[in-house]
């Protein structure tokens, strides 16, 4: 049967169990419109940005672990979602976007509403295709998702001409995907395995230090099982928070520029480290020629380019974690070296321990003002640490890091990559839209929520019960921390004194707005504001000085922390 | 230290964007590229001369991998390998300097392929070497353009 090109879009979208598509309509998309008001099975929800519709997907996808999607359209629906790309790409998130383009015709003349955005997202995205043909769609749609999806995910960005959406073809949705140039290895070679199982059982001072590849490979049960097997340490990076639950014993929390003082110091003195699903990003190694000196390094990561980028290392493991992760379980486990391995390492977790006493996660209470991380710890306590938590980016991401306790993986949402303001609303929305029973709480700036607040409309529109609470502090707080820190208090720019009502704001979009000034009221607003139905925004005003402590500054070793 | 790849990519549109922007948008320098169909219509050949130290050649490699057209990545360097380049030059050819052109062009085996009063275009082929030894040669006679196109190799025996 003849269909055109838009009602094939729609059916393969539906066909690969696309249930929930974020976008925004256009002149170019009008026919897929046309074609999704006639279908029951893939439902749309109007963002009121694009690049909110990405967000949104890239949300969906985090917390559900399933390709997040989205439909814009050509020209400036499409220049608007290349943040959202760049973020996704940055962090290896799962989604695809589909843009209208003006017809093949007219395709490099300057027409209305054109934009090359096959070539604008090319760096920022997994791969991307121009559909030159309506033959070619269904095919195309179907590699698009396997690409996002499968090796080391990311954003694909698929391009439709008006003329493909409206000319008509068979109906082809290929059930394999054949693409010579593309083949993600998934075992990891156990010649390498032996080898990294021998050098951690030879030393004595080892750390886990995990990423977001963790989530991205569902393998948080294999890493937490070789942990506990060998009673190694377990630290994260920002992207691995929940990877390994933050309450475990093992736990060492977060490493890094903003980490705890006792991860960076076991890192620091660590004599083997097994990189899992990290990348030795700077804000993770602070200066890289003097980060862990004394450390042997094992790296895992299905993506070959991971390795040897930033750091030397010693044992490089290409593959699935999940796969290698068993197979080194599968060398240890009821064998007698195990428990001689606890042993021998105990010593060192005692050292560790100590420095956690010396040294905790902590802030001074101040009177008459709230404290933003005292908010965050209520949060936790109101939610009983059940939330799935999204974060915009500044201070506010680092406390939604250092003092909510993450147990479980894809709980805790943030552009830890691209660090992009404006993030953590869409985000919240779409991970809400995939986990609809789940209280889903945006931790958010009073700068970076005014970067994509338009969505609370469409929170609002699609009863998308989401609850943002803004650590308002009246500044663009951690631009506001680096001046202090290291241009002498001079705070170009970074105050904000025009910062809307947000009660009232929420009130206008048709959300519910709280707000809590005093200490003693953050505990019940919070309450209140996560028990109200629907959309709701909660404005607590902070203590405008705060800083996040521990810091490295930038360029410096993690042993050179600023502390509280 | 200089390296030469050789890439095999789908024959398809973009593709040559997607590894020069690799290379630009990383910071890796491309000192040639040639691109041309193979005997398969559908794939082309990249060879691509670049350079950087290991660690950075390494990653030109993996990411060159990492491309979703591109099918095959050799690194030909230090391999027993063929590797020539194509030169088109024109050089001075007045009263003096004319029989030191057809000297220099019969002793490295090039050959006059255009000829205007006072200038002569030569073609030439050869390894690194051989190109630079020539067109230093060519230099003190006054050469007026030079077009190269960059090296290409294939690896020695069958
Ligand atoms: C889109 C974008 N622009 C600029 C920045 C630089 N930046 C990083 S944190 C920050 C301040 C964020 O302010 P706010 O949302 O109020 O968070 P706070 O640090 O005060 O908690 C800025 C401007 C960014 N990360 N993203
Ligand atoms: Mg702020």
């Amino acid at each position: 049967m003849q269909m055109t090109g838009a009602e094939i879009f729609v059916k393969a979208l539906a066909d690969l169990g696309v249930d929930v598509v974020f976008g925004f309509p256009g002149g170019a998309v009008l026919n897929i419109y046309d074609a999704l008001f006639r279908n029951t099975r893939v439902r749309h929800v109007l963002c009121r940005h694009e690049q909110g519709a990405v967000h949104m997907a890239d949300g969906y996808a985090r917390a559900s672990g399933r390709t997040g999607v989205c439909l814009v359209t050509s020209g400036p629906g499409a220049t608007n979602t290349v943040t959202g790309l760049a973020t996704a790409y940055m962090d290896s998130i799962p989604l695809v976007v589909f843009s209208g383009q003006v017809p093949t015709l007219l395709i490099g003349n300057d027409a209305f509403q054109e934009a090359d955005i096959v070539g604008i997202s090319r760096p920022c995205t997994k791969h991307n295709y121009l559909v030159k043909d309506v033959r070619d769609l269904a095919r195309i749609i179907k590699e698009a998702f396997y690409i996002a999806s499968t090796g080391r995910p990311g954003p694909v960005l698929v391009d439709m001409p008006k003329d493909v959406l409206v000319s008509p073809a068979e109906y082809n949705l290929p059930r394999e995907v054949k693409l010579r140039g593309y083949h993600p290895n998934y075992e990891g070679h156990p010649r390498q395995v032996e080898s990294a199982m021998r050098m951690i059982l030879s030393k004595e001072r080892p750390v886990l230090y995990a990423g977001g590849g963790v989530i991205l490979s569902n393998a948080s049960a294999e890493l937490a099982e070789l942990a506990r097997l060998l009673a190694i340490p377990v630290t994260t990076t920002l992207m691995g928070m929940g990877v390994f639950p933050g309450s475990d014993p093992l736990s060492l929390g977060m490493l890094g520029m903003h980490g705890t003082y006792w991860a960076n110091m076991a890192i620091s003195h660590a004599d083997v480290i097994v990189a899992v699903g990290a990348r030795f990003d700077d804000r993770v190694t602070g200066k890289v020629d003097e980060f862990a000196p004394h450390a042997k390094i094992v790296h895992i990561d299905i993506d070959p380019t991971s390795i040897q980028k930033n750091v030397p290392v010693d044992i490089p493991i290409v593959g699935d974690l999940k796969d290698v992760l068993r197979k080194m379980i599968r060398h240890v486990k009821g064998k007698k070296e195990a428990a001689a391995y606890r042993e021998k390492t105990g010593a060192w977790r005692g050292r560790i321990a100590a420095w956690a006493k010396t040294h905790p996660l902590t802030y001074k209470p101040a009177k008459g003002k709230i404290k933003p991380q005292y908010v965050v710890e209520q949060i936790y306590k109101v939610a009983k640490g059940k939330a799935i938590v999204a974060t915009e980016v500044g201070q506010n991401q680092m406390w939604a890091a250092q003092f909510y306790t993450y147990d479980m993986p894809r709980t805790f949402l943030s552009s830890g990559g691209l660090g992009t303001m404006g993030y953590g609303l869409p985000a919240a929305i779409g991970a809400q839209v995939a986990m609809p029973g789940r209280l889903v709480v945006d931790i958010a700036g009073d700068g970076s929520i005014q970067m994509n607040i338009q969505e609370l409309a469409t929170a609002v529109q699609f009863k998308i019960p989401v609850k943002v609470v803004i650590l308002n502090n009246g500044y663009l707080g951690m631009v506001r921390q680096w001046q202090e820190l290291f241009f002498e208090g001079k705070y170009s720019h970074t105050r904000l004194p025009q910062i809307p009502d947000f009660v009232r704001l929420a009130e206008a979009y048709g959300a519910k707005g709280f707000r809590a000034t005093k200490t003693e009221e953050v505990h019940d607003v919070l309450k209140e504001g996560f028990a109200a139905d629907g959309p709701v925004l909660i404005d607590v005003v902070v203590d405008p000085a705060e800083m996040v402590y521990p810091m490295v500054p930038a360029g410096a070793p993690l042993t050179k922390m600023l502390l509280v | 230290m200089r390296h030469t790849i050789s890439v095999l990519v789908e024959n398809e549109f973009g593709v040559l964007s997607r590894v020069a922007g690799l290379f630009s948008g990383r910071g890796f320098n491309i000192e040639s590229l040639c691109v041309a169909e193979t005997t398969d219509a559908g794939v082309s050949r990249m060879t691509i001369v670049t350079s950087g130290n290991d660690q950075i050649v390494e990653q030109i490699l993996k990411q060159l991998n990492k491309l979703v057209p591109v099918l095959k990545v050799i690194d030909l360097t230090g391999a027993d390998t063929v590797v020539r380049e194509l030169v088109l030059v024109k050089v001075n050819a007045d009263n003096e300097g004319k029989q030191e052109v057809l000297r220099l062009v019969d002793i490295f085996r090039a050959k006059i392929v255009d000829v205007a009063p006072r200038c002569y275009t030569i073609e030439m082929t050869g390894g690194e070497g051989k190109v630079q030894a020539f067109l230093q040669m060519l230099r003190p006679l006054g050469i007026k353009d030079v077009v190269r196109t960059g090296k290409i190799a294939i690896s020695r025996g069958a």
